[in-house]
């Protein structure tokens, strides 16, 4: 049962091949016994989720199948859910319990899903590696060939990425800032796509950087992407950055040819004296392109080099005015003190951690009387030339193909030594953030070490459509099927 | 006019601007769907929102938008089709998100002035500098227990307009008349309630003092003073401060201060002190406000008619004194119950007579208020009120008997009780029983008809008396001093 | 750029975070460090560029003025740490 994607499960559950509490059951007690070493879930609402499981079997019994009826999901801690605790991964939310719905997961309970409970992040999604987060490490289930030292799964969807490809739920969602599901999708060998800014509502997802932070799906496959992102996504009222705009049938797109398509290869991502086997990667990828018959062409990027720093003025800086809210006062951890300001500092000292406390201060010095025009507004006019990059370039290609991250998925504890080291993470991903525009991570094929590699396909503004028929025209041609060592369905 | 204040060491001049906050008239809040009623219980008016939980995000009201731009034609402002919403970061117990949504450098109306009228009749313009819409703070209470304080965070979100003067103003008096015209524009057009004891209406008082002819020097700000006469006080005493300091050979520092009206001086603000750095951004969770050419067309042509075009026009074209025009048009309900008179045909100067007089104490004595009177009972005592009225054109009754009517008429009396008080009043116009009352009266005062005719003619008055005295009180007079006049020849 | 202790004391206490006076200079030292990486946005030519402040790329919907929200003071405060009554309670402040 494990070894059905997606789509082929929601295939077995509408021919009644097996239940949803069926799947459910399997999915809770493959959770129960892998959990402990990956650590990705920090929360499992089993009854919730056999109560949904049973609803799902009455609905398909009736025939009344949607979108998603019966499949088991497991929900990004930073989505808020009505009566389920929410932490974000920080401290400050320990004892957290919305009193709402996010939209995006209220859309997946519409359409049917099981929610299987809430999964691991980098503290507020500030991370690249999910060792930021307040509850621990996520392993990665992957490791290096004939070495069992644990690594990383990425981040910030780190719990999400982890739990999708050790087979711990047969989709998640996910939020990126700055690569948060792309370069975790990369990290654990399967597809994740960062819809265009305004396509999911962020109402009910705790904010990170507004302007950058958009939810989407991790899956198995990119079909199963697709088919997730249709649920997901939609205009919201109650979010005044969401677009009001029709959510395209995206499976289908999944079958679309990329013949005569225009694929554009930044140079620029070439420049940051790239790794071997990733230019190897890409290499190959746009060789598999080029035999489905789209166009390869040379495009620049000029300002790529630019968008990772821009990137860490503009989402601090938001950062730092969006969790001013976490005081102690209404609904995070106080730790009190002898007036009101010293209980506001005491509580965000001890229930924010390193990271987010770093960000927090170079946010609000960036923004501080004085540095304001040299950080921040310089920021937003190199963020108005990186999106006047991409709008040029998309005028002469349909898509772009790069590697999602420069590197596999590192060992936990690596790269921890500068801060600028672990940033580094998000070069490739970042710039898709920073314009709006869509990406996804489909994985293409593994390194000398037996470590997957993701490759990324960025799409102009509202065409994820075009996003999913590259990516799934990458994914068959690669016929990527390995899995790894941690899985459920086989003894540890 | 202008004012000065002599120090020790020559005369002083005040400079003060003001930042007025008003609480705009809508139903739900700025951003979020919680109601704005006044006095509900702690926290019944607020959403996820307004609380700042995690995953909220603001939505814009179009209504208070509305009304911003409103409030801007009103102040023959420039309205900038382009605004933006920023944040102005700072901690404070009662501002749940840690930032204020403000509108910091793009405005959502830009410059405009308001005409004041000084008690000497003098008129002067004040600059107002802008118009923005921002959110108000909750409310903190400091007296429910020895070592805490409780918020409620009701008005928490409420869309406030906060208005700009430029730093025009010369006088407590002027600073008064700012104040009370700006609140009787927006009442007018209904935008703010005005009601400055529910903090409907607040103002930053920025006083600083100079010698004649000097650029300006340090400013203090003081902030949320509640009353008209508390911005005048607070301007004085703050001025004198000034003068002192500066006068003792010291330094003025800028900083915020509160005005105790108890104790009559303003002091330090200790809560505000190193809150100065509010690092303003454009809000991400919100898009520019970019209005709509033909909805602002709209508002423009739809603007009623403002309280200075309503003096001139009653002064000019309906004859009404400065003072009836002033009195009048000072309560938005008075005017808009003497225009409704009017409109019945009846004179001007004869409504406004009775608006300030019998309807005025009739108004009081019911406990109703003015806006009351077109509707109340379904709109009969109105109809009562105009038949009365009526009736004193038509020489049917004497003024006193429509002031006597009006009195002991019960708000809700029908229509025939009323014209049953009138004809119990009625006048009578019949020459040849006015004739006869004349006559028996001079016949019975021969002696004083005799004193009359040598030329007393005090005594007129005397006869007149006399003649409606024994008319009970109904004879016209306008009758009875042509009978008499005739008759004395 | 170098954040000295000084400023990085100013800037937590902005953000209303403490920091122990003897991780005022690591800390500094750790910042300066992101600091000096983002400078080399200095090479680039921004003259005569608009910023960008957002992704989306539409004017500002707007709701209409209806009460739809709000009513539920348990809900608002059923996660505070302290409450007492309908209030939130926090030390007491002084103006
Ligand atoms: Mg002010
Ligand atoms: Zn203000």
């Amino acid at each position: 049962m494990f070894d059905l994607t997606l789509a082929q499960a929601r295939d077995g559950l509408r021919k009644r091949d097996f239940s949803a509490r069926e799947l459910t059951d399997a999915y809770l007690g493959a959770v129960a016994a892998l959990n402990p070493k990956l650590n990705a879930y920090l929360l499992v609402t089993e009854a919730q989720a056999r109560a949904q499981a049973d609803a799902a079997d009455a609905a398909l019994a009736r025939g009344e199948a949607a979108n998603l009826t019966g499949i088991p999901l497991a929900i990004k801690d930073l989505f808020c859910t009505k009566g389920v605790r929410t932490t974000a991964g920080s401290r400050i939310l320990e004892h957290f319990v919305p009193p709402y719905e996010s939209t995006v997961t209220a859309n997946l309970l519409r359409d049917g899903a099981v929610f299987l409970g809430k999964v691991n992040l980098d503290e507020f999604a500030m991370g690249s590696s999910n060792m930021t987060s307040a509850y621990g490490p996520v392993a990665n289930p992957w490791t290096r060939r004939g070495d069992n030292r644990p690594l990383v799964p990425g981040g910030s969807s780190g719990g999400s990425a982890a739990a999708v490809a050790a087979r711990l739920a047969l989709g998640a969602t996910a939020t990126d800032t700055g690569g948060s599901i792309r370069q975790p999708a990369a990290f654990c060998g399967i597809a994740g796509i960062k819809p265009t800014y305004g396509r999911c509502s962020r109402w009910g997802i705790v904010a990170f950087a507004s302007s950058l932070d958009q939810a989407g799906p991790i899956a198995r496959t990119v079909e199963d992407c697709a088919i997730m992102l249709r649920s997901m996504a939609g205009f919201d009222p109650k979010d005044s950055t969401s677009a009001d705009l029709a959510v395209p049938d995206y499976q289908a797109a999944c079958h679309r040819s990329v013949k005569g398509l225009r694929i554009g290869v930044p140079k620029e991502y070439r420049s940051e004296g790239m790794a071997p086997e990733i230019e190897a990667m890409w290499q190959q990828g746009l060789a598999w392109l080029r035999d489905q018959g789209a166009d390869i062409v040379d495009v620049s990027l000029p300002h790529t080099k630019y968008a990772l720093p821009a990137y860490y003025i503009v989402a601090p800086a938001e950062a730092s005015s969006n969790l001013a809210r976490y005081d102690g006062v209404r609904f995070s951890s106080r730790t009190d003190g002898g007036d009101l300001t010293e209980l506001y500092e005491n509580s965000r000292a001890a229930g924010f951690g390193a990271e987010v406390q770093r960000r927090v201060l170079i946010g609000t010095y960036v923004l501080s009387a004085g540095y304001y025009d040299a950080y921040y507004i310089r920021a937003q006019k190199i963020r108005a030339l990186i999106l006047k990059d991409f709008t040029d370039v998309f005028r002469t290609v349909d898509a772009l193909v790069t590697p999602t991250a420069p590197s596999a998925a590192f060992g936990q504890g690596e790269k921890m030594d500068d801060p600028v080291t672990m940033y580094l993470n998000d070069v490739f991903t970042g710039p898709a953030n920073m314009s709006g525009i869509p990406g996804l991570s489909v994985p293409a094929g593994l390194d000398s070490q037996g470590l997957p590699l993701g490759l990324q396909v960025l799409g102009k503004p509202f065409d994820e459509e075009t996003v999913f028929a590259v990516g799934a025209a990458i994914e068959r041609a690669s016929g990527f099927s390995a899995l790894p060592g941690i899985r459920a369905g086989v003894a540890a | 006019m202008s004012y000065i204040i002599e120090g020790r060491t020559g005369p002083w001049e005040i400079v003060v601007g003001l930042e007025v906050h008003a609480q705009v008239i809508s139903n739900s809040k700025l951003f979020s769907g919680a109601a704005t009623a006044f006095g509900a219980e702690p926290n019944s008016q607020v959403s996820f929102v307004d609380a700042a939980f995690p995953g909220m995000l603001p939505v814009l009201n179009r209504e208070a938008v509305a009304q911003a731009v409103r409030t801007g034609l009103g102040l023959n402002a420039h309205i900038n089709m382009v605004s933006r919403f920023d944040r102005k970061n700072y901690f404070y117990a009662d501002l749940p998100s840690g930032y204020q949504i403000s509108q910091y450098e793009h405005p959502i109306v830009g410059a405009g002035t308001i005409e004041i009228t000084l008690a000497d009749g003098s008129t002067r313009q004040i600059g107002v500098t802008r118009l923005h819409l921002e959110q108000d703070a909750g409310k903190s209470l400091h007296d429910q227990h020895p070592t805490k304080s409780y918020i409620d965070l009701n008005r928490a979100g409420v869309a406030l307009m906060e208005i700009v003067s430029e730093p025009d103003i010369r006088s407590p008096e002027e600073a008064g008349a700012y104040v009370r015209e700006l609140r009787l524009i927006m009442l007018y057009l209904r935008t703010c309630d005005g009601n400055m004891e529910e903090g409907s209406l607040r103002a930053d008082v920025n006083v600083s003092v100079r010698k004649h002819g000097e650029s300006y020097r340090t400013r203090c700000e003081i902030k949320n003073v509640n009353s008209v006469r508390f911005v005048m006080q607070a301007i004085e005493v703050e001025a004198l401060r000034q003068i002192e300091i500066w006068e003792a050979g010291g330094t003025v520092q800028q900083e915020t201060r509160l005005f105790d009206p108890n104790r009559g001086e303003t002091r330090s603000m200790r809560s505000k002190e190193d809150a100065h750095d509010y690092r303003y951004f454009p809000d991400p969770d919100l898009l520019p406000l970019v209005l709509d050419e033909a909805w602002v067309d709209g508002m423009k042509s739809a603007l009623i008619e403002l309280p200075a075009m309503k003096r001139a026009r009653y002064k000019t074209e309906l004859g009404l004194s400065n003072y009836e025009a002033w009195t009048i048009v000072d309560d938005p309900e008075k005017a808009a119950t003497f225009e409704a008179l009017l409109m019945t045909g009846l004179e001007a100067k004869f409504c406004a007579n009775a608006v300030l007089g019998v309807i005025s104490r009739k108004v009081n004595e019911e406990s109703i208020t003015f806006g009351l009177i077109p509707t109340i009972h379904g709109g009969s005592f109105f109809s009562n009120l105009t038949e009365i009225m009526r009736a004193q054109v038509t020489n049917a009754i004497s003024a006193n008997s429509v002031s006597a009517i009006i009195m002991s008429t019960p708000l809700d009396a029908p229509i025939s009780q009323v014209r049953a008080m009138i004809k119990e009043r009625e006048q009578v116009s019949d020459t040849s029983a006015i004739e006869a009352a004349v006559d028996a009266m001079l016949a019975a005062n021969a002696a004083k008809v005799e004193d009359y005719r040598a030329g007393n003619v005090k005594l007129f008055g005397f006869f007149v008396g006399q003649v409606m005295k024994a008319m009970a009180g109904k004879g016209n007079p306008g009758l009875v001093n042509e009978v008499l006049k005739a008759r004395l020849g | 750029m170098s954040l000295d202790p000084a400023t990085v004391r100013r800037i937590a206490r902005l953000a209303r975070i403490r920091v122990s006076e003897d991780q005022l200079a690591p800390l500094g030292a750790e910042l300066s460090g992101i600091l000096a990486w983002i400078e080399q946005l200095n090479e680039v030519n921004v003259d005569g560029v608009e910023p960008l402040t957002g992704a989306a790329q539409m004017a500002l919907r707007l709701r209409e003025d209806v009460v739809n929200d709000g009513g539920n003071a348990d809900a608002v405060l059923s996660n505070a740490p302290d409450r007492a009554g309908a209030f939130y309670a926090v030390p007491k402040v002084v103006e």
